[in-house]
């Protein structure tokens, strides 16, 4: 049985423009174990779709159909009180900025120690000698100095394995990590990659891996989800993605995977057009506008997800 | 850091010498001297009786000179007599700072608890109408002057029930109920003024902590909402609204002013009004010297307590 089971899911904001449908009718799956990657442009519902798992939209956000099921337990039936048990405890996050993403008033030991008082109904003291412990386990030197210092004191490497030791803590089945090292060096990302796949495999926990580096996917996943205009666009077992990519939009990022040591900016996808409207969605496919190989059938319609193979699927009626 | 301090400290003395100086001569410039307020209480005047009370006074010197020997006094510890009561200002002020003191003490607590909670409950429900009520009170006690607010407390209430607030002040020590009985209502008017201000901040603040990705951390743990707000974020939140309590010490000086007036109060608002009628010179320049180094100690209290509250001021 998969761990993690998304089904049908729709996401919208509420905004000043109308509502934008951030995630549409999306299906994945993550099963116990595996690193799955979500890749996509800017905007395309990766973040929207990580936080609807954990029910953190907000205020203007809201699920509009399907369901999410983390080992049997339909997610989006839980009440408030129910999701906080989930949160922190069996599926935990990390996220982009590791500078503001930790406290800047609050010790990183106690940040850190947290979730096992507030989970596991550890003692103050018993969980700041696990956070020491969770510390020593993402290779920050010195930990036993470390509880007591601040974020500010922390650079951002440090401070993001700050954010993965408190995710670790209370051993979750499943961590969603959204674009968790764009904000570091490049020698960092690679280390703090490497830190992260290492725990994973070591503690069993699921990794859901939302990056926009395709560089990331082939080293780090088992199997990759493209999403673009909250749709997934295809799914498939990591090396099938580069060798045999079946969906245009696929075809599109893998061609302009960049050249890893030329400048930055050099090194972000990018194909021609912009990305749908999504508070205005195109009737067919979303990708239509900007597709090369774009045919009459393409705004029939949004194309249905079709399995190619047992772990290959698309969502694209062309026929090349 | 009692080298940090100390330097504050010394820092102190320039702003507080200017301070005096400009209150020295504005004083004197306001039309109508103490001499003529004093020769208008007694039939005889003479231009005889003005040149012997004026030396009798000190005030026949040249104006430097008055402020050198007064600064001399000052950095003695010596503030002068009253023109009026010959009583040193020291005693006066002695018997009345601490009564406005706590006059302004309980404002404060009464502004702060009324602000705090309800300035977060208003960032927690933004937009809902417990916040609409929260935000148009605040702006009510904003529009509305207190000595305005004073007088109406005066007046309906004895017109409807034949209840007035107490007028009489009695001592703390002495009579600790009657002394809070008196000093409630003007306590009450100052720290509502003060609330409105303290509340906005506190929603302000509040509403953009909330915002920060440290919060969405917080509630990505498993945080309860009020756990998260009151471990995460409120800590975050106070840190600006602290520096606007120190601000509003000057305004909370203000208002005790006009509020020991009506209400009777005797400290130092009522000795300053006084003062500033009789022009007892002595008198106000006292207040103001007081005055200006207390708000200039609160402020510089305020500074350090950042290093207590932000750790990022703290390493420093
Ligand atoms: N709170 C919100 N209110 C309104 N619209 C939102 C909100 N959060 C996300 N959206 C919209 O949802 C869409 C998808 O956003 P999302 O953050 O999931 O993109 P993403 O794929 O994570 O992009 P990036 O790579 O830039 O992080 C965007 O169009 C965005 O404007
Ligand atoms: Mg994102």
């Amino acid at each position: 049985m998969a761990l993690l089971e998304i089904d049908n899911l729709s996401v919208s904001f509420r905004t000043d423009a109308g509502r934008v449908h951030a995630v549409n009718n999306i299906n994945l799956h993550v099963d116990p174990g595996e690193t799955l990657a979500v890749v996509g442009e800017s905007g395309s519902g990766k973040s929207v779709t990580a936080l609807a798992i954990l029910d953190l939209l907000g205020e203007a956000g809201r699920i509009d159909n399907g369901s999410i099921q983390l080992e049997g337990d339909n997610l989006v039936q839980f009440s408030e009180a129910d999701m906080q048990r989930v949160r922190g405890d069996r599926i935990s996050m990390i996220f982009q900025e590791p500078m503001t993403s930790l406290n800047p008033v609050i010790p990183v030991g106690k940040q850190v120690a947290e979730p096992l008082v507030l989970h596991r109904g550890a003692s103050w003291p018993d969980a700041l000698a696990a956070a020491e412990d969770l510390l020593k386990q993402v290779a920050i030197p010195d930990p036993e100095g470390r509880l007591d210092e601040y974020p500010h004191q922390l650079s951002g490497g440090m401070r993001q394995r700050v954010m993965i030791a408190m995710a670790l803590a209370c051993s979750p089945k499943l961590i969603i990590a959204d674009e968790p090292t764009t904000a570091l060096d490049v020698t960092v990302q690679a280390q703090i990659l490497a830190l992260l796949k290492e725990l994973t495999v070591e503690t069993g926990a699921a990794l859901i891996l939302i990056t926009h580096d395709l560089g990331v996917v082939a080293r780090y996943a088992d199997r990759v989800a493209v999403m673009y205009g909250g749709r997934i666009m295809e799914t498939a077992p990591a090396r099938e993605i580069y060798g045999n990519p079946q969906h245009p939009y696929t075809r599109g990022l893998m061609s302009s995977i960049p050249d890893l040591s030329g400048p930055i900016a050099d090194r972000l996808p990018t194909i021609e057009g912009q990305p749908p409207d999504l508070a205005n969605p195109p009737p067919g496919c979303p990708f239509a506008p900007r597709c090369p190989h774009v045919s009459t059938a393409c705004n029939d319609g949004v194309p249905p997800f079709e399995w190619l193979t047992p772990t290959h699927g698309r969502a694209c009626v062309g026929h090349e | 850091m009692q080298a940090y301090i100390a330097r504050r400290l010394i820092a102190l003395l320039p702003t507080l010498f200017f301070a005096s100086l400009i209150v020295f001569v504005s004083m004197r410039l306001i039309p109508g001297d103490v001499i003529d307020l004093m020769l208008a209480q007694n039939d005889i005047a003479t231009s005889q009786d003005r040149a012997r009370i004026e030396s009798a006074l000190g005030l026949d010197q040249p104006l430097l000179s008055q402020y050198v020997s007064w600064v001399g006094g000052v950095l003695q510890g010596d503030l002068g007599r009253s023109l009026w009561q010959n009583t040193p200002v020291t005693e006066q002020l002695k018997a009345s700072l601490p009564i406005t003191f706590e006059l302004g003490f309980l404002a404060l607590i009464i502004a702060l608890t009324v602000a705090i909670p309800i300035g977060i409950y208003s960032a927690m429900r933004q937009d809902t109408p417990g916040d609409y009520i929260a935000r148009s009170f605040s702006l009510l006690m904003l529009a509305i002057p207190s000595f305005w607010l004073g007088t109406l407390v005066m007046v309906f209430p004895s017109v409807w029930w034949r209840w007035s607030p107490p007028l009489e002040y009695v001592p703390f020590f002495e009579d600790p109920i009657a002394n809070l009985n008196h000093m409630l209502v003007p306590a009450i008017l100052l720290g509502l003024s003060m609330s409105a201000v303290t509340m906005r901040m506190t929603r302000t603040m509040m509403l953009e902590v909330l915002r920060q990705d440290y919060v969405r951390t917080a509630r990505a743990k498993g945080l309860s909402e009020n756990m998260m707000v009151f471990r995460h974020a409120l800590r975050n939140g106070l840190i600006p609204v602290v520096t606007l309590i120190g601000l509003q010490v000057p305004l909370l000086i203000g208002g005790a002013v006009i509020l020991e007036q009506i209400f009777v109060v005797p400290g130092m608002g009522l000795l300053l009004l006084e003062a500033v009628f009789q022009r007892d010179y002595p008198v106000i320049s006292g207040i103001f010297l007081v005055v200006g180094l207390g708000v200039l100690l609160i402020n510089l209290l305020i500074d350090l307590s950042y290093g207590f509250l932000d750790p990022k001021v703290r390493h420093q």
